[in-house]
């Protein structure tokens, strides 16, 4: 499709716009106005509001449109976010009317979270008040920087282009402060209908546009093609003899034959098949915002939460991040208690580990040496969740980069990620590992045609299990055999590296740094294309976990000596198992073989 | 990517999202459009199956075409599906003219308690639009219901970016809704791209007259058109939106609060 093509399409498309400000600044009011002066009201739907009003004896008011609900009409204000529907001659749009009392902040977060423009209404009388502010703050929290600002009830101020000019330059100044620039500011009237559609004689000294020519003129966010291929799973099907990974694509592209990797596990695959019911054609691509699902060519262990990308396109994986909150709770964000985050399809336990600022969001205080903020409020932190998750940062990757936080059952804030760097150990090393990958110059050779030429894919063999229970023997016979049957195997023995590559390492500092060093040497001879054995006592856990970051993403398959298996590991062998060490080692080769590991020489890839 | 595709991909992650998080879960199959197009939407996200129980609530004044259409599609289609009634106020002789209110309370909104207590669902997948009427314009995607099946609209949870309420009290349930965010016009634009079958009342008989909303035979009234299929349908919507929706169902003219009545009393 052209640029042309694309054009339109966009054009084609349903805008979503959000309206929000003060309570009792016009918002319903004005979409009232902007109903009836697009001609898209139903008939006889303002016919049924005034015969309501008539009920009521109130005098009718376009807000009346829109408050379907019974109590909002006694009390006068949008409890809920409504949706509308109206159209201009150049497109469709669905309009959300967003609540603008304080307590009902969480149902204009509902409204502004997916749109993708906002007005943002000023009472002319009143000025800039707390939510005007609160608003603004949290519309920039939201990602929605196309704002334009309407200032509404000119009338009552006599269409005073002194009082239009106060706020214009109050509310700028605000914006600023947030890094937002307004597209407009717009004087009207709402009631009366006075530059909302049609430029009228009240207000010579405005020549800008009216609401609906700016409507016309905000921009249909660009779907994120462009960006890294992001696919949270949302879950695995097996209704028949499909095993189906589903979920949606957040953005980029994907087709069939690509390679695969699902973070945090790294485990990877390559995509078999996209799957669709009752399409025209079976389809060999997917992009972004499609819900599709696909199938692998291996059986790898996948699940919801998991974060599919492609091989050269990591997310970033760890357990602490920092982060802009809003917090709609009952009950105060603070340090010290345990809420569920959100993010994508991972759900995980996590904790404030620190406040950096918390900020009052209608005045923009900072409220010093605060370690809570309280409902309505928002803060810049650092999260700590309890076991690692895949994500984006914000400005690189909206869709991935933002998150929930739930306290007990509900929903109660909302929060997107600004900066990562890493507190934990752990979380350090997998920094180093992937600041490593993204940086590592690739040779001219593929794995694949280094698998091709060997027989086999890279991958490192790790032998754990408790000190003496023939973890060496079986290491040595299955080097051996696997070199017999002309696979470049090598034996890693942590001992050899200790005494080249980490003679310099005193005996305190051993652990961490050796077990770096044995895993960037081991990366090494995976690269090479090698399938590396090494060992590993079963006490060191952390080593292991170690190893595996550092062999990412190549494949790491764990064999386990014991009689009371711990972990997930690939084979577990009993201790007499083990002793035959040329049947385990057959075993072993068995396994690789069902894996596609050894896949022999001449086979085709 | 055309409009309706992205309906259609974002309807799809709700009912997988549905389908992921509640253990328990049925949808709501009234014959109509709406949760016809469902059951179509479910099939395509679960990739030719429809692994959540239907429920039909009969109040035994349906129309009869409607009771046909159901039984053939649900063998045609391998569908799950769970008929329930109120049998005590049925056999109490409970009709419309008790009252409106109080029949469509008794015979759907009760039918629907009895069938949901017996079989234990915690989650309910329905095929409410936010365009059909302003009562469901305020709904969320995941709306949570307390053990009486009562709708708190004003307390109401943030939903925002695609995250739903998913975790709940033992004694609450969730209505989920799928094609919240469709209207009258895309759902028949869909029907016509997706050529799925639809009952013929909605369909214009030679006398020039159609239902344009499906329910009990005393209450809902059809509407003058020559619309004799799906496209004459979708045109007859594009050009020509005079009245209301459900103009046609007597429950909503009762009073002037009677569907948020209804609703927040558990009501579809």
């Amino acid at each position: 499709m052209g640029n042309n093509g694309d054009a339109q399409e966009l054009a084609s498309r349903l805008m979503r716009m959000v309206i929000v400000g003060h309570v009792d600044h016009g918002k319903s009011t004005l979409v009232g106005r902007l109903l009836s002066d697009t001609g898209s009201l139903p008939e006889g739907k303002l016919d049924f509001v005034k015969d309501i009003c008539n009920q009521q004896g109130k005098d009718f008011e376009f807000a009346f449109l829109l408050d379907a609900l019974q109590e909002e009409q006694e009390q006068g204000i949008t409890i809920d976010t409504s949706q509308i529907f109206f159209h201009t001659p150049k497109r469709k749009y669905v309009i959300i009317d967003a609540p603008g009392h304080k307590e009902f902040l969480k149902n204009m977060v509902t409204g502004a979270a997916d749109a993708e423009a906002a007005l943002l209404l000023i009472d002319a009388k009143e000025g800039v008040q707390e939510q005007s502010r609160r608003h603004g703050y949290i519309l920039k929290l939201l990602g929605l920087t196309q704002v334009a600002v309407v200032i509404n009830k000119m009338d009552l101020v006599g269409y005073d282009e002194k009082v239009y000019s106060k706020i214009k330059t109050e509310y700028s100044k605000f914006l600023e402060s947030l890094g937002v620039e307004a597209r407009e500011f717009i004087p009207v009237s709402a009631k009366l209908g006075v530059n909302i559609a049609a430029l009228k004689d009240e207000m010579p000294w405005y020549k800008g546009p009216t609401v609906l020519n700016m409507l016309d003129q905000f921009e249909k966010k660009p779907r994120p093609d462009h960006l890294p291929f992001r696919f949270p799973v949302q879950d695995v099907y097996k209704f028949d003899e499909r095993r189906i990974i589903a979920g949606r694509v957040e953005s980029g592209k994907l087709k069939v034959g690509d390679r695969v990797i699902f973070s945090p596990s790294s485990k990877q695959a390559v995509v078999k098949t996209i799957e669709a019911w009752s399409v025209p054609e079976q389809p060999n691509a997917a992009t972004s915002s499609e819900s599709i699902g696909f199938t692998l060519d291996e059986q790898i262990f996948v699940e919801r939460g998991d974060v599919c990308t492609l091989m050269d396109e990591l997310p970033i994986v760890s357990t602490t991040f920092d982060a802009n909150v809003f917090w709609m709770g009952k009950r105060n964000l603070e340090k010290g208690r345990k809420f569920t985050i959100k993010l994508n399809t991972q759900e995980v336990e996590c904790e404030v580990h620190e406040f950096k600022k918390a900020i009052d969001a209608s005045t923009l205080e900072t409220l010093s040496n605060q370690d809570y903020i309280a409902k309505n409020d928002v803060a810049e932190l650092t999260l700590k969740t309890r076991s690692p998750v895949a994500f984006d940062l914000f400005g690189s990757i909206a869709s991935t980069g933002r998150f929930v936080l739930v306290d007990e059952y509900d929903v109660c804030g909302g929060g997107i990620i600004t900066t990562y760097s890493p507190i934990t150990k752990e979380d350090k090393l997998r920094d180093e590992v992937r600041t490593r990958d993204f940086n590592w110059i690739k040779s001219d050779i593929k794995p694949e045609e280094r698998a091709y030429r060997n027989g086999h894919r890279a991958v490192l063999i790790l032998i754990t299990g408790e000190p003496l229970s023939g973890k060496g023997p079986l290491a040595r016979t299955l080097e051996y055999s696997l070199f017999q049957n002309n696979f470049q195997s090598y034996l890693l023995d942590r001992r050899n590296v200790n005494l080249g590559v980490s003679a310099d390492l005193s005996e305190s500092t051993v652990e961490d740094e050796s077990a770096r060093r044995l895993g960037e040497v081991a990366k090494l001879f995976l690269d090479a294309g090698h399938v590396v054995i090494s060992t590993s006592n079963a006490f060191h856990k952390e080593v292991q976990e170690d190893l595996r970051l550092l062999a990412n993403p190549y494949q790491v398959i764990e064999i386990q000596v014991a009689s009371q298996p711990t972990g997930e590991p690939d084979i577990i062998l009993s201790l007499d198992e083990a002793q035959d060490t040329k049947i385990a080692s057959t075993k072993i080769q068995d396994f690789l073989k069902e894996k596609k590991i050894l896949m022999g020489h001449n086979y085709s890839i | 990517m055309d409009h309706l595709d992205e309906l259609e991909n974002q309807s799809i992650f709700i009912l997988r999202e549905a389908y992921k998080n509640f253990k328990n879960l049925a949808m709501l199959w009234s014959i109509g459009k709406d949760s016809t197009i469902l059951v179509w939407l479910a099939r395509k996200a679960f990739f030719g199956h429809c692994p959540i129980p239907l429920v039909h609530i009969d109040t035994t004044y349906k129309i009869p075409a409607m009771i046909e259409y159901r039984d053939h599609y649900a063998k045609k289609w391998g569908l799950n599906l769970v008929v329930g009634k109120n049998q005590k106020a049925l056999d109490e002789g409970m009709n419309h003219e008790k009252g409106r209110m109080v029949c469509c309370e008794a015979l759907k909104t009760q039918g629907l308690h009895c069938i949901m207590e017996e079989h234990g669902y915690t989650g309910l997948i329905l095929g409410i639009r936010r365009d059909e009427e302003g009562t469901r314009a305020k709904e969320r995607y995941f709306s949570p219901r307390d053990k009486n099946f009562e709708w708190n609209f004003k307390d109401q949870p943030p939903e925002l970016w695609d995250q739903y309420k998913t975790t709940f009290a033992d004694d609450t349930h969730i209505r989920i809704h799928p094609i919240l965010h469709w209207t009258e016009l895309n759902v028949w634009e869909y029907i016509l791209r997706e050529k799925i079958p639809i009952i013929d009342l909605y369909f214009a008989t030679p006398e020039g007259k159609r239902y344009r909303s499906l329910g009990c035979a005393p209450c809902t009234g059809t509407i003058d058109s020559n619309a004799k299929n799906v496209e004459e349908i979708v045109e007859e919507l594009k050009y020509n939106t005079t009245t209301s929706e459900r103009s046609g169902r007597a429950q909503d003219q009762e009073n002037t609060y009677a569907m948020q009545k209804l609703r927040a009393r558990g009501y579809m």
